[in-house]
């Protein structure tokens, strides 16, 4: 199948970018659309231009890594899969794609498609985890875990960080991401003690960089892991519950 | 080719006594250093999957200053993530006679004997607290009704052992460990370099004293000094070009050891993953792995008569070969990897293949979707039969499976000792980049396994011992001269990669180091094939230098240079792997020499020449390396042939 | 790698701003404060709506209804008291409302970044009542100063007499546009609070998949129910149903 490509161009951070139009022909259905733009790289270097940079690492739908906008879809038309496990199939012979990187004000164009997403990895670092060292850990089957609980949990820890909540939010939030991290660490018995604490640094750091939920669910539409806003519901409740808080009677069973 | 003469034998400082007590053992002998003393030390760590986000984190929690290095954009991204189907542990939850001398049994012998016991058993005893810390840090692994961890079986072991977290245990653990590094860098023990690559390592007077990396987005070259560096940067199965690794998985960092002194151990051990989806076309550019917890329920088969190409259910169940339970009939579809793979592929060229190139066998869960009902296999494995007809547009419900061997894992890697030391004083190698644990074949669910027990357990215990010696003695400055001249021969070499201006993408010859590779030096290597290669190999790297073609400039982001500098070392690694495949006359585990096999077809190792490791030395570009031994003991797991019938 | 990344607003919560608590310095706290008032406010027009009903049994009756309202909780509290409690109330309901929905439109246009996706964007799970909530509430705001003068102040009826609600109502009724204006409003309003009710369970972290499923149909009955409960009335006038009594 033949499609021609518009892709967004970016030399650098501080430079301006704009759109170059590629013809990509004699692509098999096949391909995976990285592969399709590996290919047109391949030409481009054959031609003297410099390939178009994006980032794509595990090339299975679970490291994070890559994600571009395509034709106003952050991913790709398919729901719940991320960029690199998206195929050609899923375009006609003659479509004109339109690419282009995550846009929202805390994320950096680094180059062309590839954006800096250091501000997920602050979020983090505000209070993702628990805090337990290495070898201070009590044994697995000390705390039980209701399935159902672990299972939520699961499903909100499948987040792979790769921030199409954010590209697709028109506020430019990550309320899915943090809130994903929240209910993953504060669904589980072991996230218990540092739960509001957790709650309070990662949402303020959040709202640092990034825009508020309107609650659209678009997020959850583009998420290649099909994340539900839920667990957003229950960001939201558990702030405004640590405001309340008492922190020294945390230990009191209710 | 090997210069006897100077071979050497190494010591690998395996304490004395029974093998139930030499870690104990070891960690009261060991020399420490006090935790008001630990501020005064620099670690450096590259990489931040399991090993080394895990190392890091647990070395800041201790109080070491850490600076951790990844070249990708975040460190929740490296490839410890794509782990689906689990890890092991000796719990024996399950109550099904498991121990940690029956997983160390069973690691050994799946590694066909050619790994370590002293550092195997440690690993099985570590296993055990993995679970208990990744439970406490909030990995959601799945629970029995009850509330307690369920478990599930992989190949190469007769007991359920393996605790999961649906087919994302890798993600889940790799989370948890980046989440430990998160803490830390919040807490300001570990500094975090993202999107900086490690270009190679500075000695001075013989010991590792700091890094040079480059900033992938300003290009800058920059020298990074530390009393120890830690080398986790996993395995180099992308020499293959198609692998199960991601993209940028690469083997510069321990290539670039390598070449200043570090000895390579067994490079020519590699895994080939029986349950990849089967390569489509020639623009493919990476292969996915399906968890081999597919095993767990899928049957294995291909039409018993070769050249049969009607649709798998229009073959009726007495013209099916479900190999692996015929020959196999004790472990079934759960044979250890290498031997899965092989029995894949001798059906494939015995004409059995299935699929549009004939390039795979069936995995069929028509049976198990019959008995447990479709709801129970979603459950376990719906995301894997997602991503499956995502990749295929096939419906794996419906349709069976097609899945074919594809490079998985790299047993070999740097040698280490006992304390997970080089033979650079000062580098250490943990997870993939050693070679230590999994002899020449590993089993299921225990990379993750190694991963953390070297990062988070072995590592942050034993580097203590090195350190030791430097107390008080600041790190060298990075204005001193090794790192200028260091930094300076990286520059030129970025230089040589811009200005060769020939005529073909880097990608060009990593696919034909690759066709070379997977050809002579995959499943099945014969000494004819090894030597042309070696020939081939040569030919590809002098093309390589005269013809690449990379555009751009080395002071901006330059996806394509950084994959010539990781090429030119693989072309240099490839070639290593050759040498070695060569050297070692028997087949065991993952190599598998097409001389030496049993009358039914099966690795035939070769105990009395060959049970050693082998651990290669750089001599310089124009003369061959030097092999060196590490000769293997068995007290506790009696040599004998591997048999899964 | 040297980090690029801009920050929105880091003072927010430091210097006289903290003063305010959660509920005005953080995102979510204002989104619950939208909420609540936004519970208070549908609460308010459900109530106006019912009362409204009375229109429907004859002058004297919505007349004395209005009177009663006045004259609540008289003597306890002065005439008019209660009456002026509420206004206050809604008065500040409303400003937190809006207030609130103004200062995180401006701050979400500043995170949304200068640049604009090219590709017009394919909403998939946003629906329209959702992304004109601001316009929407624009709307209902201006309506609302209208509707003021017009029945409550009689700014812009001629024929307004303090007290005969009832004649008020039908007299500006009767004309044509006024009727119109008066529908598209119920309109507005209806789309906004279809989505606000729904809405309101998501901010308030009320979610539960026992009723998730009843939230949309809960707030598609209370927004037909005042649009029709409420546009009735100028139409029943239009169509001469309702006439100017005696």
């Amino acid at each position: 199948m033949d499609v021609t490509l518009r892709v967004w161009r970016q030399p650098d951070s501080a430079s301006e970018g704009g759109f170059v139009t590629y013809e990509a022909n004699g692509v098999s259905a096949d391909a995976s659309f990285f592969e399709m733009l590996d290919m047109v790289n391949e030409e481009l270097n054959d031609r003297g231009e410099e390939p178009i940079a994006f980032d794509s690492d595990c090339r299975e739908g679970i490291c994070g890594t890559c994600g571009v906008m395509i034709d106003g879809h952050p991913h790709g038309p398919q729901r719940g899969t991320a960029t690199c496990q998206l195929h050609m199939r899923k375009f006609k012979d003659g479509d004109t794609i339109v690419i282009e990187p995550w846009r929202a004000e805390a994320f950096t164009v680094v180059r062309d498609l590839v954006v800096d997403r250091s501000p997920f990895d602050k979020i983090i670092q505000a209070g993702g985890y628990i805090s337990v060292n290495v070898g201070a850990a009590p044994d697995a089957h000390d705390t039980l875990v209701p399935r159902p609980a672990a299972e939520a949990s699961m499903d909100a820890a499948s987040c792979i960080g790769c921030a199409a909540c954010v590209a697709a939010c028109p506020n430019g939030a990550a309320n899915l991401f943090t809130a994903a991290k929240i209910a993953h660490l504060g669904l589980l018995p072991q996230g218990q003690p540092e739960r509001y604490l957790r709650t309070v640094a990662m949402v303020e750091t959040m709202e640092d960089y990034f825009g508020s939920c309107r609650n659209y669910g678009e997020c959850e539409t583009a998420c290649p892991k099909s994340i539900s806003i839920d667990v957003i519901a229950w960001m939201n409740r558990d702030y405004v519950a640590a405001q309340w808080k008492n922190f020294r009677k945390q230990g009191q069973q209710v | 080719m090997t210069t006897e003469h100077n071979a050497r034998v190494l010591d690998a400082k395996i304490p004395d006594g029974p093998i139930q007590e030499k870690w104990d053992k070891y960690r009261f002998d060991t020399k420490l250093v006090n935790p008001s003393n630990r501020r005064k030390y620099d670690i450096i760590v590259v990489g931040t999957g399991l090993a080394g986000a895990g190392a890091a984190a647990t070395l800041g929690e201790q109080g070491y200053n850490v600076k951790a290095f990844t070249y990708n954009d975040s460190s929740r991204r490296a490839h410890s993530i794509g782990a689906q189907g689990g890890i092991n542990a000796a719990k024996n939850y399950p109550n099904d006679n498991d121990s940690i001398f029956r997983l160390f049994y069973d690691t050994v012998k799946g590694g066909d004997y050619r790994s370590r016991e002293a550092n195997v058993y440690r690993l099985a005893q570590v296993s055990n607290e993995i679970i208990d810390q990744t439970v406490a840090q909030g990995a959601p692994y799945a629970r029995e009704y009850g509330g307690l961890l369920d478990n599930r079986s992989f190949g190469g072991a007769q007991v359920s052992r393996t605790f999961y977290a649906r087919g994302q245990t890798g993600q889940q653990l790799l989370l948890t460990a980046y989440q430990a590094l998160a803490r830390q860098v919040a807490a300001g023990s570990v500094e975090l370099f993202t999107r900086t690559e490690m270009l190679d390592v500075v000695l001075k007077d013989g010991r590792a004293v700091g890094i040079v990396t480059r900033d992938l987005i300003t290009g800058e070259i920059e020298s990074h000094s530390a009393h120890a560096v830690v080398l986790a940067t996993g395995g180099y199965s992308n020499v293959y070009f198609l692998s199960t690794n991601a993209m940028n998985c690469n083997g510069t960092a321990i290539w670039r050891a390598y070449r200043k002194g570090a000895l390579f151990a067994s490079p020519s051990f590699t895994q080939i993953h029986p349950t990849c989806i089967p390569v489509g076309d020639e623009f493919q550019s990476k292969l996915v792995l399906m968890s081999e917890s597919l095993r767990n329920d899928g049957r294995i088969w291909v039409p018993a008569k070769a050249g049969d190409d009607r649709p798998p259910k229009d073959i009726p169940e007495d013209e099916r070969d479900y190999y692996l339970e015929r020959m196999y009939p004790a472990f079934g579809n759960l044979v250890p990897r290498d031997v899965a793979s092989r029995a894949a592929m001798r059906m494939v060229q015995a004409g059995h293949g299935v699929g549009p190139l004939k390039n795979g066998v069936y995995l069929d869960f028509a049976d198990a979707i019959g008995r447990l009902g479709r709801k129970t296999i979603e459950d376990r494995y719906g995301n894997l039969f997602e991503m499956y007809e995502r990749i295929t547009d096939e419906n794996p419900y419906e349709v069976p499976m097609r899945i074919y061997p594809a490079p998985h894992y790299t047993m070999g890697g740097l040698w280490v000792d006992y304390n997970l030391e080089t033979t650079i004083p000062g580098l250490f190698a943990a997870g993939e980049a050693n070679f230590s644990d999994h002899g020449a074949n590993r089993l299921g669910a225990s990379a993750l396994m190694q991963g953390l027990a070297d990062g988070y357990f072995v590592l942050p215990a034993t580097i203590s011992s090195y350190l030791a010696n430097w107390l008080n003695v600041p790190p060298v400055p990075t204005d001193d001269e090794v790192f200028v001249e260091t930094e300076q021969e990286l520059k030129e070499r970025i230089d040589k990669f811009l200005s060769i201006n020939g005529t073909h993408t880097v990608d060009y010859f990593h696919r034909k180091l690759g066709k070379v590779m997977i050809d002579e030096c995959g499943m099945s290597r014969s000494r004819e094939g090894l030597e042309k290669a070696l020939e081939e190999i040569a030919e590809i790297k002098r093309d390589f230098w005269s013809d690449l073609r990379v555009l751009g400039t080395a002071e901006s982001l330059n996806q394509s240079l950084e994959r010539a500098g990781r090429v030119a070392d693989f072309l240099e690694l490839g070639e290593l792997m050759v040498r070695d495949a060569l050297d070692r006359e028997e087949s065991c585990g993952g190599h598998f020499r097409v001389e030496h096999v049993t009358e039914e077809g099966e690795a035939k190792r070769d105990d009395e020449n060959f049970a050693f490791v082998s651990a290669w030395e750089w001599t310089g570009e124009d003369s061959p390396p030097i092999r060196h031994k590490e000769p293997l003991e068995f007290e506790y797991v009696p040599l004998s042939q591997r048999s899964y019938k | 790698m040297t980090t690029t990344t801009r920050r929105l607003d880091v003072n927010r919560r430091s210097g006289w701003r903290s003063w305010l608590g959660p509920f005005f310095t953080s995102d979510i706290g204002m989104k619950w404060m939208m909420a609540l008032t936004g519970i208070g406010l549908v609460a308010y027009v459900l109530v106006h709506m019912i009362g409204n009903m009375k229109i429907y049994l004859g002058a004297e009756d919505l007349d004395h209804y209005a009177e009663a309202l006045r004259t609540l909780l008289y003597p306890i509290v002065p005439e008019t008291g209660v009456l002026w409690m509420f206004r206050f109330g809604l008065l500040a309901m409303f400003i937190i409302h809006m207030w609130s929905a103004i200062v995180l439109a401006l701050r979400n246009r500043r995170a949304r970044g200068k640049i604009r996706y090219t590709a017009k964007r394919q909403y998939l799970a946003a629906n329209y009542a959702n992304r004109t909530m601001l316009w929407g509430g624009v709307i209902i705001f201006l309506f609302l100063v209208y509707h003021i003068a017009d029945l409550t102040l009689g700014l812009t009826n001629p024929d307004f007499v303090a007290g005969e609600v009832y004649n008020n109502v039908i007299t500006s009724f009767q004309i044509w546009w006024v009727a119109l204006i008066y529908i598209v409003a119920q309109i507005a309003l209806a789309f906004h609070i279809y989505h606000g009710a729904w809405s309101v369970f998501q901010s308030l972290g009320l979610s539960n998949p026992r009723y998730d499923e009843w939230r949309r149909w809960l707030a598609v009955v209370f927004a037909l129910a005042l649009l029709i409960g409420n546009s009735s009335i100028p139409i029943a006038v239009q169509f001469g149903l309702l006439q100017v009594s005696g």
